[in-house]
């Protein structure tokens, strides 16, 4: 309606000034679409890159000039990767890692949430600020102490070691702590007439209508833990423990092997591809309702 | 009845510190202890294969070495060269990322999920597609250069592109992220506003200047802030990957002058009062950052 009454007193005024207005229109809709192909192209080249590398032969890939897609499909590579390298290994070791970051948090991190969003105790308050400070703290303060409490553990070159620094995500509490704060106090007063301990209602009440807040959650710290460098860096000394990072980081040598690297670079990439590609809303969500770390 | 009503707030006050026990062990342990210990170390000489008990204080003797040695300096320029220059980069990218995408355009879903699959690779994997795309003598750039006759840098070998080479690739990771809060924060622009400014005659590029921008400005404070901390923490793997600080410390940044002190020098008091310098500079930032979360939850 509004659109009619509007073309038509653009007609009625002049006729030349809505044409100039259309190839305006159109002039910027073009430039839109080439700027936004440019960036998937900018984006999406690498990958292809990437792959297609992972499939050339040393010859091909010591070749001057650009041969976007390989000649003949050469599986060496992976064949090499997966015989002249652990990356099974480190991807157990990278599965087993994050397994133990998710289960931690999804339990102590969801109740602490919880308790503060909830529950009243004296020093709640106290403790809550002393979190936020908490999340400031960057890793490399604690890098140092953190080697010498988990060699002292007789951590190093373990599961529980690589882990440790994400057993609890401060974020985490944080953000579990804000969504809960939104529910009304009468959703858990009738579970506790009914007699129901406070587990109880954080189980049967609260945890069913936090789906979004854990789903964020489990993707965060699954994601931070995946992508885990600097700190496996330091508590890995041993081939045997090193999670899919760290052994990418360790297949650059002095003359690197860039077809083997690229599908080893692939293949570590596919876990969280797939994941992204699965629950890309949630993905996204995450860090439109957290925005605050990734 | 007043012992019931007693009974019950203590049950409640039970199961709450109960809650929160692992994650106040975890405070204490990695947390609580390590920063005190950084603050400990960081005025003593210690060699990590020596007792702690046997480390040596030395006053300021750390900081003062720190503050006069050239190559601290050199990776506190460069720090700085690498935040300003992927934070800029990342905004203005995207800024009109997110605009383009906001613009009504088709299939604007996948194209926001596509540019947001970068962020979903990790840093290390990032950085190793990239050195083989930037590698001087078969990587995809300098082939291309090469067919047009230009002259091919050497990229990572080259101690003038090795830092815009690594920008480069950091921000490729980085500026997905960073569309995803523009664009929430671009679809809380109202319409109405804009329709308004246009039937009384303001151009489009009226209309970005005094109705798009302004409304920007909190969430664009909030991304500069958050791309600092990103960049000043994240740019470790990229930088260990690609050049380990090289060439001639042209990309030595703070923390992989962290990391080469305490883990390849061993000289852990020294890298401790690095680590507490880049602990003063993130904390007052993340400071700066919590403030602005009030603020941008009520835009979003």
């Amino acid at each position: 309606m509004a659109g009619s009454v509007q073309a038509a007193v653009t007609r009625g005024t002049s006729t030349i000034h809505s044409e100039r207005l259309k190839w305006m229109r159109r002039g910027s809709r073009l430039l839109l679409y080439t700027y936004l192909t440019i960036g998937a192209l900018l984006v999406l080249i690498p990958y292809f890159w990437m792959v297609s590398a992972s499939l050339k032969e040393p010859r091909e890939i010591f070749q001057v000039g650009i041969n976007f897609l390989p000649h003949t499909f050469y599986t060496e590579n992976y064949r090499i990767l997966f015989s002249d390298y652990q990356i099974v290994r480190w991807l157990i070791n990278s599965f087993a890692v994050a397994g133990i970051v998710l289960l931690t948090n999804m339990t102590f991190t969801v109740t602490a949430g919880y308790a503060f969003a909830r529950l009243r105790f004296k020093g709640r308050d106290f403790m809550f600020f002393v979190y936020v400070g908490a999340m400031m703290v960057p890793l490399q303060v604690r890098l140092i102490p953190s080697f010498i409490i988990v060699k002292n553990l007789g951590w190093l070159d373990t599961y529980q070691g690589i882990a440790s620094i994400q057993l609890i995500e401060f974020f985490g509490i944080f953000l579990i702590r804000q969504f809960m704060l939104n529910f009304p106090r009468e959703l858990e007063d009738a579970a506790r007439i009914d007699g129901c301990n406070w587990f109880r209602v954080l189980w049967q009440i609260i945890l069913p209508n936090s789906r979004p807040a854990l789903a964020a959650l489990a993707i965060f710290t699954f994601t931070a833990s995946w992508n885990n460098f600097l700190w496996a860096l330091v508590v890995i000394n041993q081939p045997d423990w090193m999670t899919i990072q760290v052994g990418l980081s360790s297949m650059k040598g002095e003359i690197i092997p860039w077809g083997v690297l690229m599908a080893g670079t692939f293949i570590s990439a596919l876990p969280l591809a797939i994941l992204y590609v699965m629950l890309q809303k949630l993905f996204v969500q995450g860090i439109v309702t957290s925005g605050i770390k990734g | 009845m007043g012992r019931l009503m007693q009974y019950l707030k203590d049950d409640e006050a039970r199961w709450g510190m109960l809650f929160i026990t692992p994650s106040v062990i975890f405070f204490l342990l990695f947390i609580l202890v390590p920063v005190a210990l950084s603050f400990w170390l960081g005025f003593h000489r210690w060699n990590p294969l020596r007792p702690l008990g046997e480390a040596q204080w030395i006053g300021f003797g750390n900081f003062h070495e720190l503050v006069t040695d050239p190559d601290f300096l050199r990776t506190a320029w460069n720090t700085f060269v690498f935040v300003v220059g992927s934070v800029s980069l990342m905004v203005v990218g995207s800024i009109i990322t997110a605009m383009s995408l906001n613009a009504g355009i088709r299939a604007s879903g996948l194209y926001r999920g596509l540019f947001y699959s970068p962020v979903v690779t990790s840093l290390v994997a990032t950085a190793v597609i990239w050195l083989w795309i930037f590698d001087p003598q078969f990587g995809f750039i300098n082939n291309v250069l090469r067919d047009l006759g230009i002259p091919q840098p050497r990229w990572t070998a080259s101690r003038d592109w090795a830092m815009p080479t690594v920008i480069l690739t950091f921000v490729w990771r980085e500026v997905g992220y960073f569309t995803v809060i523009y664009l929430a924060a671009l679809q809380g622009v109202p319409e109405e506003l804009k329709e308004a400014a246009k039937i009384d005659g303001a151009s489009p590029l009226q209309v970005f200047r005094h109705i798009t921008v302004p409304l920007l400005m909190p969430a664009t404070l909030f991304v500069l802030v958050l791309g600092i901390l990103r960049a000043t923490q994240n740019s470790f793997a990229v930088i260990y990957v690609m050049t380990s600080g090289g060439p001639v410390n042209s990309t030595n940044v703070l923390v992989v002058y962290l990391f080469q002190y305490a883990f390849e020098f061993f000289r852990m008091g020294f890298a401790s009062a690095v680590s507490l310098f880049i602990f003063v500079l993130i904390f007052g930032l993340s400071l700066v950052q919590f403030r602005l979360i009030g603020r941008r939850t009520e835009l979003l």
